[in-house]
């Protein structure tokens, strides 16, 4: 995941941020939607279902891939340059949704991703495609150790910091410098997901 | 990183806790190379024993970890194991679903058995890496501020 808030050491002080909403780290909401996925992907592995497995794995990939770069090169920016209560009631919002999306997306990706590969033979070591899908594990895993290790513990971090009656604009700053710190790496990775699918696609 | 249990904690952000995160990051990034060595065999069966060293490896780094945090004195230690046991459910489910598909594809035997062991690891270094990042920044039990 992006670059979210760029928030600066200090910039969040007790007084912007006292009327912000009230936050929940994960959207109750959001989980039957989340469980409906999980139950699909499941679903389509254990009937080796081509339409299904093709829908999880394009579906999930193209958003997972668009909502990374479009939050990182688009909304990422945009938002370091609002105010800070806007900023602060922004990323109060936007963070849980993607505590849910993201790990969901990414789980309908790969999970699918790999059951199709094996359906249709890309993994067989007689494939053209099977360098390109080793290449892609190697990006996916780096993405993977990036995701769970460095930003989403950052997120939800910053999620209780904000719930607090007087959050710490350093402690926030310091999380969300992982996003910037990381940003580009993601970026380069996602790139080279949609070179190395195409490739696939198309051999 | 540990002070006596009555004394008042630095401030969260000054406070020096030991490389809690770090390896158990390390821990899930050698998880990862396993796996992504294991699965560039599939379908066929893989040689095991790189993996394996890789997953012995990430295990101690895990309890490693989980030695040090045991150390740390104060801790918001009710604020890390809400976090952790609801970050558990989620990535025991994910780790769950991966293994499914392991054992749909008729994966068994030892390469088997180090996936799931892989999985482990993976469902508990996430849990402990998310809970350990907010429990540091809590305000530890009958200390004002969380």
């Amino acid at each position: 995941m992006t670059d979210v808030g760029n928030v600066q050491a200090g910039d969040v002080g007790t007084a912007q941020v006292t009327a912000r909403p009230t936050i929940a780290v994960v959207p109750l909401k959001g989980l039957p939607i989340v469980a409906a996925v999980v139950v699909f992907v499941i679903t389509a592995i254990a009937g080796n279902w081509l339409w299904a497995l093709t829908f999880c794995h394009v579906v999930g990939g193209a958003l997972w891939t668009a909502i990374d770069l479009f939050v990182g090169l688009i909304v990422g920016p945009i938002l370091a340059r609002l105010s800070l209560p806007a900023r602060a009631e922004f990323t109060a919002r936007f963070m849980p949704k993607m505590v849910l999306l993201m790990p969901t997306l990414v789980l309908m990706t790969l999970a699918a991703g790999f059951q199709l590969a094996l359906k249709l033979g890309n993994l067989s070591p007689a494939s053209p495609n099977h360098s390109w899908l080793v290449v892609s594990y190697c990006v996916v895993g780096v993405m993977a150790v990036i995701a769970l290790g460095v930003l989403e513990p950052a997120n939800i971090a910053v999620l209780f910091e904000m719930r607090k009656p007087e959050p710490d604009g350093t402690v926030i700053a310091t999380l969300m410098r992982r996003f910037i710190l990381t940003s580009g790496i993601t970026g380069v990775m996602q790139v080279a997901t949609l070179i190395i699918m195409t490739r696939v696609a198309t051999q | 990183m540990s002070a006596g249990p009555a004394a008042v904690p630095a401030p969260a952000i000054s406070r020096q806790f030991p490389p809690v995160a770090e390896l158990t990051t390390v821990s899930l990034a050698l998880v990862v190379v396993g796996g992504i060595l294991m699965a560039s065999y599939a379908p066929r069966h893989p040689p095991i024993a790189v993996p394996a060293a890789l997953a012995v490896a990430g295990a101690l780094l895990l309890l490693a970890s989980g030695y040090l945090l045991a150390g740390v004195r104060p801790f918001a230690w009710e604020r890390f194991f809400l976090v952790f046991r609801w970050a558990l459910l989620a990535y025991a489910i994910s780790a769950g679903v991966i293994g499914f598909a392991f054992i749909k594809d008729h994966t068994g035997g030892a390469a088997l058995a180090l996936v799931l062991v892989m999985l482990v690891i993976y469902a508990l270094d996430v849990p402990l890496v998310i809970a350990f990042t907010v429990a540091r920044y809590a305000s530890p039990a009958g200390h004002a501020g969380s």
